[in-house]
C-alpha cells in the first residue's frame, strides 16, 4: 500500500473531560439556530395575507418547510457571538503560508457596495452597464500590466477555477492542431489544486522531483518532457517560499517540448511590481485577487481567479470577451464569430464582480508604487521572521533569502515528544493563528509562516517571541503544554476520527 | 501608503538583523534579465477619495436594478435583502478569517456552516449538502462530473429548459472528462423529449424547475425513468426563494439537488460572487464535491464541528480528489443562512407567495398586451412570452426610457432561433406600479 | 501468512487469499475512518490498486499482493472502519480472492523477512 501517513494526529486526547464551562467573559456559549429559533418565527415583516397559489396545485410542497426563524435582536446577537468564536486577521497576525491572509481594506467593501456595481444585474442591455464593463477592462488592464501579458480570462471564481481555465485553455490550443496530449507534469511541492485541477481537465499527472535547494529538478523535468505533455505547472514563487531560479529554462524547455508552461499565480504577492510572469515566458497564470489583491478570505471565500493569457492562448480563453467599439464596450458571450474559438463557458454570467471591485479599489489605492512596495515588505518581513527564528528552529532550505514566506520543518523538534500539530495548537494560545501545517508535503512536518506586508514591525515581534518562548519550553521538556493545547480557544483539540468515522452533516431534532 | 505600516527605519532596522545589505538581495534569485524597476503604464497610489471619486463615477455609469421598473431575472433575482445580513457578514471575524481549518478557533465560520448544510437539506430536501459552490452553473457541471463518478457512464442528458449558460459551464467541464453533453433543444416544457433521451448509456438527466422559461414541473416521471434506466436525476432550481413553495427536488425523486443561493441573502453583483446549493442522496456523499462540515466533541466532550470527510478533496486526494474546489462561497453562504435564519420556513413560505402573486400580476398585466402571447404554463415569479418581433431591440427601447424590461432569449441562446423571446421575472420589490409602467410601455413600442 | 513491502499480508487456503494491511501500517496510518473495498467478482492483477484505506487526513491505496478475483469484501469495515486499527491481521481484513497462484504467494515475504525489513525502515 501507499503508506501516506503526512498528516496529523486525529483523535483529541480525552484528559480532562470534567472541565466543560458554559461561556466566559465575552464569550458566550451559542446554540445552534435550529435549537433556538421558532417554527413559525420569522425575523423578516412581510405584508399580511395568504397569497394564492391555486395555479400551481399538485406542484407545491406537501409538507410546510421545516426551518426555524428568529426575530431580528436574536439574528444578530446569534451570529455576533457565533463571530467571535474565529480568528481573524484583523484580530491577529494570521501566517497561513500560501494563503497571505493580509489586511482587507474597508474602502473595497464601500466600494463594490454602490448600488452601480451591486445593484446590476448581469443580463441587462450592455447600454446600460457600461460603467461596469469600464471596471471589468480597466482590471484587465492592470493585471495585463503587472503581469506583461496580453490577454486575461476574468471570470473565473476562485484560484483553482482559474487553474482549470487555464488548462482547459491549453487543452483547447492543443486539440485546435489535432494534438492529443494527455500529459501534465506538475512539482511534488505543487498545491494539491494542480494536480486535482490537471485530473478534471482529463490530463493525467506525472512529478517531477525537487532539488536538494528547493526547486524544480530540471534533468527530472527534461526527462519527463516528452510529446505526450501537455503542460507543465509550477508555483513561482513556489510552496516553500522560494523563487525558481532556472524559471526562464523551465519555460524554454516546456516550450522546445512543444507543452505551455502554467504559473500558478497563488505566490504573487512576492514579486506583483517587480517581477513580470510574461518575461518569463508563462503562458497562463492565475492570479487570486483574494490574496495579492486583498479582496476578503472570508471564511473560505468567495475568491477571484483571473487567469492571463499568452498570444498563443488567448484565442481560446473562455467566454465572454470583452470588447471594445465605436458604441463603447460589449461582451461577446457566445463562441461565434470572433470567438469561435473560444473554449465555452466556465461559468454563468461574467465573474465576480464584487471582488473585481474591490480588487481594482485595492490596485488605484497602491498604485504601480505601492504594489511594489507590496512585494518588498512581504519579502522584507517573511525574511526577517526568518531570520528572527533561525537560530531556534531547523529549515529545510536555510541558504539564501526566501520569499514572502519562510520554511520551517520538524528536525528540531525531534526528540522532544511535541509535533507540529502540537507546536501549531500550542501557539493558538499564544493568541495567534497556527501556521500552514504539513504542507508542502515534501517537507517533513513542514510550518509554512507567510507574515504578508501588511504587519508592523511590533505584531512581527510580537509573534516571533511567542514562538520563540514556545520553542524554548519544547525544548525544555514542557511538553504539558503542547499535548493538550490549546488550552485557551473556544473549545480544545475536537474528535476529528468520530466525525468522519459516524458523519453528522445536518441537525436532527 | 496607508496600507503598510513599515516604516524607513523598521526597513532598516529589519534588514540589519536578516543581515542583508539592501531589498534587492532579498530579491537576489530573480533572474537579473526578469527584474523590473518599474511599471510606467500604472498610476501611482492614490488616497480614498480619489479612489473613491474614480470608482463612484464609473458605478454612476450604470443603470442600477432600484432605479426604475426592473424585470430581469434568467437566473439572477433581484430579493429585498434585511440590513442586518449584510451588517453581520462584515462582523472582522466572519469577513477576515481563512477557511476554517483550525476548528478550535474557527467555530464560528464551522458553526455557520452547519447550519448552512441542514438549511440547504430542508431546502432541497435531501439529506446531505455540502458547505457550497461557486455557484449554480458550476454546481451543475459538478453534479454532472459526480454522476459519471457515481454511474462510470459517460452520457448527460441535459433538457432543453436548463439555463443555457448552465448547459454551456457543464459541457466545458464535461468534455474535458469524455463525457457526451446532450443538450435537448430549448423548450418551455420538454418531459417527453427527456423521457425519449434517457438511455442505458445515461450517466444523468438535468432537469431545471423552474426553468429557464420559468416553467414550474413535477420532475417524478423523469426521476422514476432515470432510476429504471441506472442513471441520476440532477434538479437544478435557479431561484432558491421558489423553494418556498414548490415540491423540493428531494420530494419528487432527485439524487442531486444544484441550486443557485443568490436570491436569498446576497445583492444582483451583476453576475458574481454568488452561492452554489449542492445537496444529495445519503449514499453519494463520499462522491460529492467541495467541503463538509461534521459535528463532533472536544477534548472536553463540549459539541463543535470540524470540516470532515475531507480524503475527497484535492488537498488530501490530489489528482484522486472528486474536485479540485478549494475557495467556495463562505461569506456568500453565510449571507444566505443569516437571511434564512431570519426568514425561517414561514417566512421564505411567505416570500415565495408574494414572488408568485407579483408574477401573476405581471402576467396579467403583460398578457393583455395586443401581440403578447404568454409562454409558460405554469410559473412561479418568471414568465417567458412571445413578442410580435424581436425582443433585445424591444428591451433597448424601453431601457431608454427606464424601464429594464426582462432578459430577450436570443442574449442567452442565440443559436435556438427564439429572438422574440422574452423573459420577465417579478419578485416582492416589484411593485403594481412599475408593472402598469412596463405594460404601457410595451404597448406603445409594440403598438 | 506472507507480507509485501507495501505492508499488505495475504494468508492463503486453497486457491483463495485473504489479504489486509499489517499492524505495522495500521499504526502509522492511525484512526482508520473508511475502507473503499472494490466489488466481489472484479478481476485484480499483481500491483494494482485493490482498496483504499482513509485516516482523517490521508487517504493511502492499498494493492494487490497478487492476482486473482474479488470473491468476497469484508463488510464489517463499512460500519466499523475502526475494526482495521483493532485486528489489522485478524477481523480488520479487507478483500478475499479465488482463483490464486500458491506461488505468487510464496514469492512474498515470512514473517520474518517482513519484520527484518520493518527494521529498515
Amino acid at each position: 500500500m501507499s503508506l501516506q501517513t503526512i498528516g496529523r494526529p486525529t483523535r483529541a486526547d480525552f484528559h480532562d473531560a470534567a472541565e466543560a464551562p458554559h461561556g466566559h467573559g465575552l464569550l458566550q456559549d451559542e446554540p445552534l439556530i435550529f435549537e433556538l429559533g421558532g417554527w413559525d418565527k420569522t425575523g423578516v415583516d412581510l405584508p399580511d395575507g395568504d397569497e394564492p397559489a391555486d395555479d400551481l396545485a399538485g406542484f407545491t410542497r406537501a409538507e410546510p418547510l421545516r426551518l426555524p426563524g428568529l426575530s431580528e435582536p436574536e439574528t444578530v446577537r446569534h451570529y455576533v457571538r457565533l463571530s467571535q468564536k474565529n480568528h481573524a486577521i484583523d484580530l491577529a497576525l494570521y501566517p497561513l503560508g500560501s494563503c497571505t491572509m493580509k489586511h482587507n481594506p474597508r474602502l473595497n467593501e464601500k466600494m463594490a457596495r454602490l448600488a452601480g456595481f451591486a445593484d446590476i444585474h448581469p443580463l441587462q442591455p450592455v447600454s446600460t452597464v457600461q460603467g461596469a464593463l469600464t471596471l471589468m477592462a480597466e482590471l484587465a488592464r492592470w493585471l495585463e500590466t503587472l503581469t506583461g501579458m496580453p490577454a486575461v480570462a476574468l471570470s473565473p471564481k476562485a484560484g483553482a477555477h482559474g487553474e482549470l481555465c487555464g488548462l482547459l485553455t491549453i487543452r483547447a490550443a492543443h486539440e485546435a492542431r489535432g494534438d492529443g496530449r494527455k500529459t501534465v507534469l506538475v512539482p511534488t511541492s505543487a498545491h494539491g489544486t494542480n494536480p486535482a485541477t490537471a485530473a478534471l481537465a482529463g490530463y493525467g499527472v506525472v512529478e517531477i522531483a525537487q532539488t536538494a535547494d528547493g526547486r524544480v529538478d530540471l534533468s527530472d523535468l527534461a526527462a519527463k518532457l516528452h510529446p505526450d505533455v501537455a503542460a507543465v505547472m509550477v508555483t513561482n514563487p513556489n510552496t516553500c517560499g522560494l523563487f525558481e531560479r532556472e524559471v526562464i529554462e523551465i519555460a524554454r524547455l516546456t516550450h522546445a517540448a512543444g507543452a505551455y508552461f502554467y504559473c500558478d499565480g497563488a505566490n504573487f504577492n512576492a514579486i506583483v511590481g517587480r517581477v513580470r510572469p510574461g518575461d518569463l515566458g508563462v503562458d497562463a497564470m492565475h492570479i487570486n485577487l483574494h490574496k495579492t489583491f486583498s479582496t476578503p478570505h472570508g471564511g473560505g471565500g468567495p475568491g477571484a481567479g483571473p487567469v492571463v493569457l499568452s498570444a498563443a492562448l488567448a484565442p481560446y480563453a473562455p467566454t465572454p470577451w470583452l470588447r471594445h467599439g465605436p458604441d463603447g464596450f460589449s461582451f461577446a458571450e457566445h463562441a461565434t464569430g470572433e470567438s469561435a474559438t473560444a473554449l465555452g463557458r466556465m461559468c454563468a454570467f461574467h465573474g465576480q464582480m464584487g471582488m473585481y471591485v474591490r480588487a481594482l479599489s485595492y490596485m488605484l489605492s497602491h498604485g504601480a508604487d505601492g504594489l511594489r512596495q507590496v512585494a518588498e515588505d512581504a519579502v522584507l518581513n517573511a525574511n526577517y521572521v526568518k531570520a528572527r527564528l533561525a537560530g531556534a528552529m531547523s529549515q529545510p532550505f536555510p541558504e539564501g533569502p526566501c520569499m514572502h514566506e519562510a520554511l520551517f520543518d520538524d528536525e528540531w523538534l525531534e526528540g522532544t515528544g511535541v509535533t507540529t500539530l502540537d507546536f501549531a495548537k500550542a501557539l493558538i494560545d499564544q493568541g495567534f493563528h497556527p501556521m500552514t501545517m504539513y504542507f508542502p508535503l515534501v517537507v517533513h512536518g513542514a510550518m509554512l509562516i507567510e507574515p504578508t506586508e501588511t504587519e508592523s514591525r511590533r505584531e512581527l515581534d510580537r509573534f516571533c517571541d511567542a514562538v520563540l518562548e514556545l520553542a524554548a519550553a519544547a525544548k525544555a521538556g514542557d511538553v504539558e503544554r503542547f499535548k493538550g493545547a490549546p488550552f485557551h480557544a473556544p473549545l480544545r483539540r475536537l474528535d476529528e476520527t468520530q466525525a468522519a468515522r459516524k458523519p453528522r452533516l445536518r441537525w436532527t431534532a | 501608503m496607508r496600507y503598510l505600516p513599515l516604516t524607513a527605519e523598521d526597513r532598516a532596522h529589519m534588514l540589519g538583523v536578516i543581515g542583508a545589505s539592501d531589498i534587492e538581495a532579498l530579491f537576489a534569485d530573480v533572474p537579473a534579465a526578469a527584474r523590473r524597476e518599474a511599471l510606467p503604464d500604472l498610476p501611482a497610489h492614490a488616497g480614498e477619495l480619489a479612489v473613491e471619486r474614480t470608482l463612484a463615477a464609473m458605478a454612476g455609469a450604470n443603470r442600477a436594478a432600484g432605479a426604475g421598473p426592473f424585470f430581469c431575472g434568467a437566473g439572477a433575482y433581484r430579493h429585498h435583502v434585511p440590513a442586518s445580513v449584510d451588517h453581520l457578514i462584515q462582523r472582522s471575524e466572519f469577513l477576515t478569517s481563512y477557511t476554517p481549518y483550525q476548528p478550535e478557533i474557527a467555530q464560528g465560520t464551522l458553526q455557520t456552516l452547519f447550519e448552512f448544510q441542514t438549511q440547504v437539506a430542508a431546502l432541497t430536501g435531501l439529506p446531505v449538502a455540502n458547505a457550497s459552490m461557486y455557484d449554480g452553473s458550476t454546481a451543475c457541471a459538478e453534479a454532472v462530473m459526480m454522476a459519471h463518478r457515481v454511474t462510470r457512464r459517460r452520457r448527460a442528458v441535459l433538457s432543453g429548459g436548463v439555463h443555457p449558460h448552465y448547459g454551456e459551464t457543464t459541457r466545458t467541464l464535461a468534455h474535458s472528462a469524455g463525457i457526451d453533453t446532450i443538450r435537448l433543444p430549448a423548450a418551455v416544457d420538454d418531459e417527453a423529449a427527456v423521457l425519449a433521451a434517457i438511455d442505458a448509456d445515461t450517466a444523468c438527466v438535468v432537469v431545471q424547475t423552474p426553468n429557464v422559461f420559468g416553467t414550474v414541473s413535477d420532475v417524478t416521471k423523469i426521476a422514476q425513468a432515470a432510476k429504471a434506466a441506472g442513471a441520476l436525476t440532477i434538479v437544478v432550481t435557479t431561484e432558491a426563494v421558489a423553494f418556498g413553495l414548490l415540491k423540493s427536488p428531494g420530494e419528487m425523486g432527485a439524487d442531486i439537488a444544484v441550486a443557485e443561493g443568490a436570491s436569498i441573502g446576497n445583492a444582483l453583483n451583476f453576475g458574481g460572487p454568488y452561492v452554489g446549493l449542492f445537496a444529495c442522496r445519503e449514499a453519494l456523499v463520499r462522491q460529492m464535491p467541495g467541503r463538509l462540515c461534521g459535528e463532533t466533541v472536544d477534548a472536553a466532550g463540549r459539541r463543535g464541528f470540524v470540516l470532515t470527510l475531507s480524503t475527497r478533496e484535492q488537498h488530501i486526494r490530489r489528482d484522486k480528489a472528486t474536485s479540485n474546489i478549494c475557495t467556495n462561497s463562505g461569506l456568500c453562504a453565510l449571507a444566505f443562512t443569516i437571511h434564512m435564519s431570519l426568514l425561517g420556513g414561514t417566512g421564505l413560505a411567505a416570500l415565495a407567495r408574494i414572488n408568485h402573486a407579483r408574477a401573476r400580476a405581471l402576467a396579467e398585466a403583460v398578457g393583455a398586451v395586443a401581440g403578447v402571447e404568454i409562454l409558460t404554463p405554469r410559473f412561479f415569479n418568471e414568465i417567458a412570452v412571445r413578442l410580435p418581433r424581436p425582443a433585445a431591440p424591444v428591451v433597448e427601447v424601453l431601457a431608454d426610457g427606464g424601464i429594464l424590461a426582462g432578459v430577450p432569449f436570443s442574449r442567452l441562446d442565440p443559436a435556438a432561433a427564439l429572438d422574440d423571446v422574452l423573459l420577465l421575472a417579478a419578485t416582492e420589490t416589484t411593485s403594481q406600479a412599475d408593472i402598469d409602467a412596463l405594460a404601457v410601455a410595451l404597448s406603445k413600442e409594440l403598438g | 501468512m506472507r507480507f509485501t513491502k507495501d505492508h499488505e499480508w495475504v494468508d492463503l487456503e486453497g486457491d483463495t487469499a485473504t489479504i489486509g494491511i499489517t499492524a505495522y501500517a495500521a499504526e502509522q496510518l492511525g484512526d482508520v475512518v473508511f475502507v473503499e473495498l472494490p466489488a466481489a467478482g472484479k478481476a485484480v492483477k499483481a500491483g494494482e490498486g485493490l482498496a483504499v484505506v482513509e485516516s482523517v487526513k490521508a487517504a493511502s491505496d492499498v494493492f494487490a499482493p497478487v492476482s486473482g478475483e474479488v470473491a468476497a469484501v469484508n463488510d464489517v469495515l463499512s460500519d466499523n472502519p475502526e475494526t482495521v486499527n483493532e485486528a489489522p491481521e485478524g477481523g480488520g481484513w479487507f478483500v478475499r480472492l479465488k482463483g490464486v497462484t500458491a506461488a505468487d504467494v510464496e514469492a512474498l515475504m515470512d514473517r520474518q523477512a517482513y519484520e527484518a525489513f520493518l527494521a529498515t525502515l
